[in-house]
């Protein structure tokens, strides 16, 4: 229920994880409702007025860095473009670490493995050309370049593998945000590191793991759709397979 | 917990699959149409090379299918890993292939 505290101000109930590796539990905090308020917003209230000790992270605060990303009643939410009105649950929010990664201190995770995981699915770009060869020239309605464009726009949120179950129950998994970047680049026309990438995404914790349920494309904020660059990996290694060039 | 081999396996193995299944439903709700029993229908499938294949390719691809899903839902669910996975792997497959196989040379010879 909402409470008034003094002058007429809304106040909303908040929990928020607090603890760090070895464990830890949720702090109630009451913070004052405020119009266009998001999450982010609330967390910062929390420690500028409340405890300075809180830690979280945060960069840009307005969807662009990918840093804030945070579990809010349940669910991964990118926290800076989230506003409260929207997901506020009987005037309650449980803001918490992203799910499937390791938690440094409160709400900031360690997203080492994360990463580690592109570089596994060959995330990097290979060169095929040096700077004296001719720029090449990608229409923008050929089929690869539309592919690309449907992924290219992931700001490395882990929101989406914090959404996937596969993730939680096989920690090796790759994982949508890592196999729908090695989708981008098997779709670029430029690299020439193709095979040795077709191979690291069809390892046993590679794109063959995904259950096409689609928790990453529910939730990605920049409606990226990682299930089916999924299942264009697994199209394209089950060619390569077949034909014998993987 | 699979790759692309395996992966493939159970894709193919379940396109395989799919038109025995319907095969096999349709010839059992046809041949006892008539009230064929046991014996009768013994009678037609002893030495027959044709239902032999069919029922030795069904039991082939769902040995295959069954062992890859419930590798995937033991790594998944029971936590399975490592060697422990490979052995309940092959144990699934190759038991089945057995118990499939009596059948068909039950029915067959
Ligand atoms: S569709 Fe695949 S990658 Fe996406 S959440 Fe489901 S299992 Fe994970
Ligand atoms: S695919 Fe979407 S949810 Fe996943 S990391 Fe990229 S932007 Fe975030
Ligand atoms: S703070 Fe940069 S995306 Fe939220």
């Amino acid at each position: 229920m909402a409470r008034r505290l003094g002058l007429h101000q809304e106040v909303l109930q908040v929990n928020v994880w607090r603890g760090n590796a070895s464990g830890g539990k949720h702090c109630h905090y009451e913070v004052p409702s405020l119009e266009s308020q998001t999450i982010l917003d609330v967390v910062t209230w929390i420690q500028r007025n409340l405890d300075p000790k809180l830690s979280y992270r945060f960069a840009c605060r307005v969807g662009m860095c990918g840093t804030c990303a945070m579990m809010v009643n349940g669910k991964p939410r990118w926290t800076c473009r989230t506003h409260v009105r929207k997901v506020l649950d009987n005037n309650t929010l449980t803001i918490e670490p992203l799910r499937n990664l390791p938690v440094i201190k409160d709400l900031a995770c360690d997203m080492s493995e994360f990463f580690d995981k592109w570089d596994r699915a060959q995330g990097r770009f290979h060169p095929s050309k040096t700077r004296s060869d001719d720029v090449v020239r990608i229409p923008p309605t050929s089929v690869h370049r539309t592919q690309v464009d449907a992924a290219i726009e992931c700001i490395n949120c882990a929101i989406c593998y914090a959404a996937c179950d596969v993730v939680q129950w096989n920690p090796d998994y790759l994982g949508p945000a890592a196999l729908n970047r090695a989708w981008t680049l098997v779709n670029d026309v430029r690299d020439n590191n193709q095979t040795v990438r077709l191979r690291a995404v069809s390892s046993d914790a590679g794109c063959h793991n995904c259950h096409s349920h689609q928790s990453c494309t529910t939730y990605c904020p920049n409606e990226i759709n990682p299930t089916a660059s999924i299942a264009g990996l697994k199209r394209a290694t089950a060619k390569a397979t077949l034909s014998g060039k993987i | 917990m699979i790759g692309v081999r395996l992966y493939l396996a159970q894709r193919i193995s379940a396109m395989i699959m799919a038109p025995l299944v319907l095969i096999h439903l349709v010839t059992i709700i046809y041949a006892v149409q008539g009230g064929l029993d046991a014996a009768e229908i013994l009678s037609r499938t002893r030495g027959s090379v044709v239902w032999g294949a069919l029922y030795a390719l069904f039991v082939l691809t769902v040995s295959v299918h069954a062992a890859i899903g419930l590798r995937v839902v033991s790594h998944e669910w029971l936590k399975l890993r490592g060697t422990g996975l490979d052995v309940l792997t092959w144990v699934v497959g190759l038991g089945l292939m057995l118990l499939g196989g009596r059948a068909v040379v039950a029915v067959i010879m």
